[in-house]
């Protein structure tokens, strides 16, 4: 039995962990119930199976070499991080990149993960041309041309079968560089017109957001940019990203992020940046990954660990954003910089998490004892709104509430039932929501 | 499943219908327990409980009858409670009980014995039942209600706080047995409660209503705490008053 959590290092527990290598030992497995997990960051309980068996699915980490296209071949184990560091050099990056790079492509397309690219590129799904599942049925080969029968995988949580390798189509770079604008604003309002207003004109958008203090709340840092063009600059490079070079070593005393030390770091964050400042080179790493150079920083929130809530709620519903922030800071539980972003069309996964409109995701140290309380009163609002939460982040909804926020459950299920007729493939995520039965 | 603050989904209770558990009950309900077995002996008083949880948010509210003296029945009574849940269950709590009067029952053999059964030997045979239920689906918590009695037998009530004192002790063995099992075991040591079980008692010092021993026990079951004492004060109290000589024990404590 190994100890598992998610990367929010909540709910802990005991599990039989399977590392596999080959698809036929997949196969094998799935002849009894069971967690796929690759490298254990979705925040909370979505890749562990309380008393259950765990699939470790790292050991799938092939990378074909890139075709002159840009499509490339890759195990489901295999991390991102891998992945554009065998790409890079070559002129190639992934169309799609989470905040981490340390997430395997499996567990990428098991949450159905967006960027910063979102409002222009869709997620990673979208530029998937072929996957390769394998549930109790079967092994399965399909590509967008099957519909739903190959959208239900993407953002499915591993409820639907194992993937165990997919085929997507590489973005051409020039330059290991992104050119980025940074401006600064006061208030909410003032960011959430920026970003109306201008978004359309990058490929890359995000705001960090401040909803620690009540006096600056709602202060944000907008950062925008593209890839450097290497023919507008002699002596571009395409260096593959560096590896962490700090490291926390031990986990934190409790209490060591509370709402004053928070709101300090935010404090020194937001006067860090420039008011305004256009076409900036930063590295990849430093622009997508900036959290990647510090490892397990997650120990950073003590024992007890915490939890990320990301919601996305419609273009209309503007004014909910703005009332959690309210919420939040005036709630004194502490709340790292906030990410704000607006998000393109959805697609057609029924629990794919985008939607059109805003999303904005908070990371908050499990401990305030009014903090469950906050999060269910923020539930409401987002359901009220025709929003939703990020279920791959998620360590606490209601199974209600996820039937309101994700209309399409039924079809999941139905669809699921199909590739797993008899309920094999769980998490403690799923029996928590019941997202298996609909 | 236990969500990341440690909220059970579903709750099984032996002794539905006990003040403290109801109000833990209730607190477990509003947040994420949709599924709360209640067991217990009257069949009256348990769908009252179960009305009132069903009022508080919960869904299902399955009740199970049992007499705690019959000890032989307690395997029978657990595997009830866990087949009417219908569902992997997150948390047992164990609230079996009976003061009884010390005065009628101290000089009488059987009604001592009795004592003994529901305040003792039913509860470990129940326990025998939980814990190989829930290692068995390799997750699960169980709350025992043990009490301040346990820690220093009062000369009014030892008859009662000697049985808790033996399910204390118990307790905490089978807790250290559980290691690397997923399941763990929460040991509840209230002070005087002011409880329709206690009504009529004189209230020594600390005495508490029903809702802060619940509010400890929401608090001890999110920070995973194996030892929970309501008020929390009580921790450090006993550990001076359980070292006090006899007589000034009895003077502060046996008035």
């Amino acid at each position: 039995m190994s100890r598992l959590s998610g990367w929010g290092r909540t709910a802990a527990v005991d599990a039989e962990v399977l590392e596999v290598t080959s698809e036929e030992q997949v196969a094998a497995a799935l002849a009894a119930p069971l967690a796929p997990r690759g490298l254990g960051r979705s925040y909370g309980d979505a890749a562990q199976l309380a008393g259950g068996r765990v699939l470790d699915l790292r050991g799938l980490d092939a990378i074909s070499p890139v075709d002159p296209h840009g499509a490339v071949t890759v195990g489901a184990g295999a991390s991102l991080d891998a992945l554009v560091r065998a790409v890079v050099p070559a002129g190639w990056f992934v169309p799609v990149t989470p905040g981490t790079r340390q997430v395997t492509l499996g567990g990428a397309l098991a949450a159905d993960v967006h960027g910063k690219n979102h409002h222009r590129d869709g997620t990673l799904g979208a530029h998937v041309t072929r996957l390769r599942v394998l549930s109790p049925t079967g092994t399965h080969e399909l590509t967008p041309a099957d519909g739903e029968r190959f959208f239900v995988h993407l953002g499915a949580l591993g409820l639907t079968g194992v993937i165990t390798e997919a085929t997507l189509d590489l973005l051409p770079i020039s330059s290991d560089r992104v050119l980025v604008d940074t401006e600064r604003f006061d208030d909410l309002d003032g960011v959430m017109a920026a970003m109306v207003e201008g978004d359309h004109r990058y490929r890359y958008s995000v705001a960090w957001v401040d909803c620690a203090s009540r006096a600056g709340r709602g202060r944000a840092v907008l950062t925008r940019g593209d890839h450097e063009r290497g023919e507008d600059r002699a002596d571009a490079t395409l260096r593959p990203p560096r590896p962490a070079r700090l490291a926390v070593p031990v986990t934190a005393p409790p209490g060591l992020l509370n709402a004053a030390s928070v709101a300090a770091f935010n404090e020194l964050w937001f006067r860090r940046a420039p008011r305004h400042r256009v076409g900036e080179p930063q590295r990849l790493e430093t622009f997508f990954h900036p959290l990647d150079g510090v490892r397990d920083w997650n120990r950073l929130y003590g024992p007890r660990g915490f939890v990320q809530y990301q919601f996305a709620v419609p273009d209309d519903a503007a004014e909910t954003v703005r009332a959690a922030v309210a919420r939040l800071a005036a709630s004194r539980v502490p709340s790292f910089l906030a990410v704000l972003k607006r998000f393109g069309p959805a697609n057609p996964a029924p629990l794919s998490f985008p939607q059109p409109g805003w999303t904005l995701a908070l990371d908050l140290p499990v401990g305030p004892p009014a903090l469950p309380g906050l999060l269910d009163a923020l539930d409401e609002m987002v359901v009220a709104a025709g929003g939703r939460v990020y279920l791959a982040k998620d360590a606490r909804l209601a199974p209600a509430t996820v039937r309101a926020m994700y209309p399409r459950l039924p079809d999941f299920a139905a669809l699921a039932a199909r590739f797993d007729p008899e309920h094999r493939l769980t998490s403690d995520l799923d029996r928590r929501l019941r997202l298996r039965e609909g | 499943m236990d969500n990341a603050f440690g909220q059970p989904q579903t709750v099984v209770v032996l002794g539905g219908t006990s003040d403290i558990a109801r109000a833990v009950v209730r607190r477990l309900a509003a947040a994420r327990a949709d599924t709360v077995v209640l067991a217990g002996r009257d069949a009256d008083a348990l769908a009252a409980a179960a009305a009132e949880a069903r009022d508080f948010g919960a869904l299902h509210t399955p009740q199970v009858t049992f007499e705690a003296t019959d000890v032989a029945d307690a395997g029978r009574a657990v595997a009830d409670c866990f087949r009417a849940a219908g569902r992997e269950v997150d948390l047992v709590i164990l609230a079996v009980g009976h003061l009884g009067s010390q005065e009628e029952d101290q000089d009488d053999p059987a009604r001592a014995g009795q004592g003994a059964l529901v305040n003792f030997a039913w509860p470990v045979a129940a326990l025998a039942a939980v814990r190989a239920l829930l290692v068995a689906q390799g997750h699960g918590r169980i709350l025992v209600m043990s009490s301040v009695a346990a820690i220093r037998v009062r000369r009014s009530a030892y008859l009662y706080g000697g049985a808790k004192a033996g399910l204390d002790r118990l307790a905490t063995g089978l807790a250290a047995s559980l290691a690397g099992t997923g399941v763990s075991l929460h040991l509840l040591r209230p002070g005087f409660v002011r409880t329709k079980m206690t009504a009529g008692e004189p209230e020594p010092p600390l005495t508490t209503g029903v809702e802060p021993v619940a509010e400890a026990v929401v608090r001890g079951l999110a920070t995973g705490q194996p030892v929970i004492w309501s008020p929390p004060v009580l921790r450090w109290a006993m550990l001076v008053l359980r070292h006090l000589p006899a007589r000034l024990w009895s003077q502060v404590m046996d008035r």
